[in-house]
Parts: C-alpha cells; structure tokens; sequence
C-alpha cells in the first residue's frame, strides 16, 4: 500500500504551520506502517490534545481524539478490551508529560503494549507558545519572557526509570531512523516510548531565534549524536540518539489473561 | 546505475506550503520555490531518486516515483 492509502485525504492539507516538525513524524509513521504492512483496521490511534494530537485526524486507522494528557487512559481501556490491536498513542511534549505525566509513567511502569509517540517541540503551540516541562532551562517562550528558570525533563531518562521497556530517541531531521525506530516500537512487545525531537518554527523557532523550519533541522543535527559515538566523550552536551531501552518483561494484558484463567479455574 | 533510472517528481501545489525543507537538504540543489512560495523541480537531470525530500516534506507533497 502506498503511503497515501493510510491517510485521510479530504482532511488535506493539514492544519500544521509550514515546516512543522509534527508532518515529519505523520510522514515517518505512515512509512513505519507501509514497511509493516500492517491492515488498517488493525491500528488504533488515541491522542489528546495539542498541535500534535490531531495528528490522529489525517490518518484512515481507528482514531480516538481524546482529552488533554488522557490518551494513554483511553489507550489502555482499548487495548485491555481487544488486546490483538495495535495501539498507537501520539502526544506532545505538554500533553504527555505535564498533563499527562502520572499517565504516561503509570502506563510505563504497568508494561501495557502501547506504542507511545512523544512528538516533542518543547513549546505548547496550539495556545501560543508557553513554556512546557521539555523548554528547559534559558529558553524564551510567551509566559518566560525573562527566559525560562525551570529545568527539564528527560524523557528517554524519565521513561526508563518508570519502567518502560523500549526506549528511543531520534529527531525530525533523522526520517530514516524515525521510521525505523517507530517501526521497532510498534513491533515491540510492551510499553514503547519514542521521543521524537521536532521544531516549532512558529513559536520555539521564533521566540528563540533560531530561525526557519531548515535552520532548526540543521541544529538538530549539530546538537544529537547516535549512542556511544565518540563525538559524545568529546562534547558532552550533545543529546544521544538510538535504542537506549529494550528488554521483555511480562506484559499487562497477557498478565490479566493469566489473572482471568486462574480465576476461572474450577468454575 | 543513475543513468538509467526514470525519475518523475509529483508535486502536490496544493499541500505544499513552501517551508523549504526540501529545498535546503536536497544533495543535488535540484528542487527551488517558485514566485507563490511553493516547491518546483529546476534541475530534474541531476536528481539521484535519494527521496530525502519525500520523506522530509511535512505535508506529504512531494513523491518521486524511480523506474529502475
């Protein structure tokens, strides 16, 4: 199937700002889905809200748009219900770990088989460009005017401490490798976190002068490394890119089906 | 090998919004936009089929179809 085939047409163009960072991941997605060669009625999407959320209106899956930070709540009310499905749940930075934060690491920390898309920009878009928990320290947005004093979190670290069991990092400018890490974390059995680094030229691109759509991908490239490059020991800043977690440990709901036969012994 | 592939640009005008992305990490400086900002090929020739474009274009607008 061509990658057109999983998408909705009529809902085109989308409603994301030229050069924004989300259309990278719906185009690397759509191409992890074709490699796969996974049937349209077998994907469920979920989202909240936020720029990224409504990524979950262009693609021709099952689609729950849900609400703000719960789309791993109703996530794991599908998969729990038809564990057979494959469960895709794209947030943004704010939605996934702000408002959503004691979701995302309950659902990493309960091992549930969901594949969970942090798309992340670092700025909450849709509302005009607050600072979110990903800003980090130094950077401007509306309400930091001054710059922001709050530090960040990291997610590949936030994410594997909770207890997830596929933990990955790429950019918007690596398309090769974020299809091929979204292709991974689909295939994996559990809780798959892949945090995708995108831009925001309207409001992070903006406010923090970086310039356009172009320039920011370029400085995701200077500012990443893959794992255990030699570049990192030199130039400790750089951000590491790759597979940090990957490991099979029980999952939920083929757990809970062990739960329901061993109650139903003997009935 | 690039030779004798058959390389056909399909641009979608009405998704592209013109953020040129694909202009910029094209390896063989062959797409441009055009006056109303949206992306056109110039130098067809020289396209190497690497689809860096197709697979950067946020908006889907761009598929190269390669006949080998």
């Amino acid at each position: 199937m061509a990658i057109k085939d999983y998408i909705r047409e009529r809902f085109f163009p989308h409603m994301w700002c030229p050069g924004c960072g989300h259309g990278i991941v719906l185009n690397g997605m759509l191409r992890a889905i074709e490699v796969l060669g996974l049937n349209k009625n077998d994907i469920v999407m979920v989202s909240g809200i936020g720029c990224s959320s409504r990524i979950s209106g262009y693609v021709d899956f099952h689609t729950l748009h849900t609400i703000h930070g719960r789309a791993l709540a109703f996530a794991t009310g599908v998969k729990m219900s038809r564990p057979e499905l494959n469960l895709i749940v794209p947030m943004g930075d704010g939605d996934a770990l702000a408002i959503g934060g004691n979701h995302f690491i309950h659902a990493a920390r309960r091992n549930i088989d969901l594949t969970a898309i942090v798309m992340n920009n670092r700025i909450y878009g849709m509302t005009g460009g607050q600072y979110s928990p990903l800003s980090g320290y130094g950077v401007s947005a509306t309400t930091a005017p001054y710059s922001n004093i709050d530090q960040s979190f990291d997610i590949v670290e936030l994410a594997r401490a909770a207890g997830a069991t596929f933990v990955a990092r790429t950019t918007t400018y690596h398309v090769q490798e974020l299809s091929n890490l979204i292709q991974q974390a689909i295939v994996h059995k559990g809780f798959s976190v892949v945090e995708v680094m995108s831009q925001c030229p309207t409001y992070f691109g903006r406010k923090n002068k970086e310039g356009g759509p172009a320039d920011m991908l370029k400085r995701m490239k200077d500012m990443t490394t893959p794992i255990g490059s030699k570049a990192k020991q030199s130039h400790t800043e750089l951000i590491e890119r790759g597979i940090f977690v990957q490991k099979i440990l029980p999952e939920y709901c083929s757990e809970y089906a062990g739960i329901i036969e061993r109650a139903m012994k003997g009935h | 090998m690039g030779k004798s592939k058959l390389i056909k640009h399909i641009i979608n005008r009405d998704w592209c919004k013109g953020c040129g992305i694909c202009v910029e990490f094209c390896p063989q400086n062959v797409l441009e936009l055009d006056e109303q900002d949206k992306v056109r090929t110039t130098r067809p020739e020289s396209c190497i089929g690497c689809k860096l474009c197709e697979l950067r274009c946020p908006d889907l607008a761009i598929e190269i179809h390669i006949k080998e």
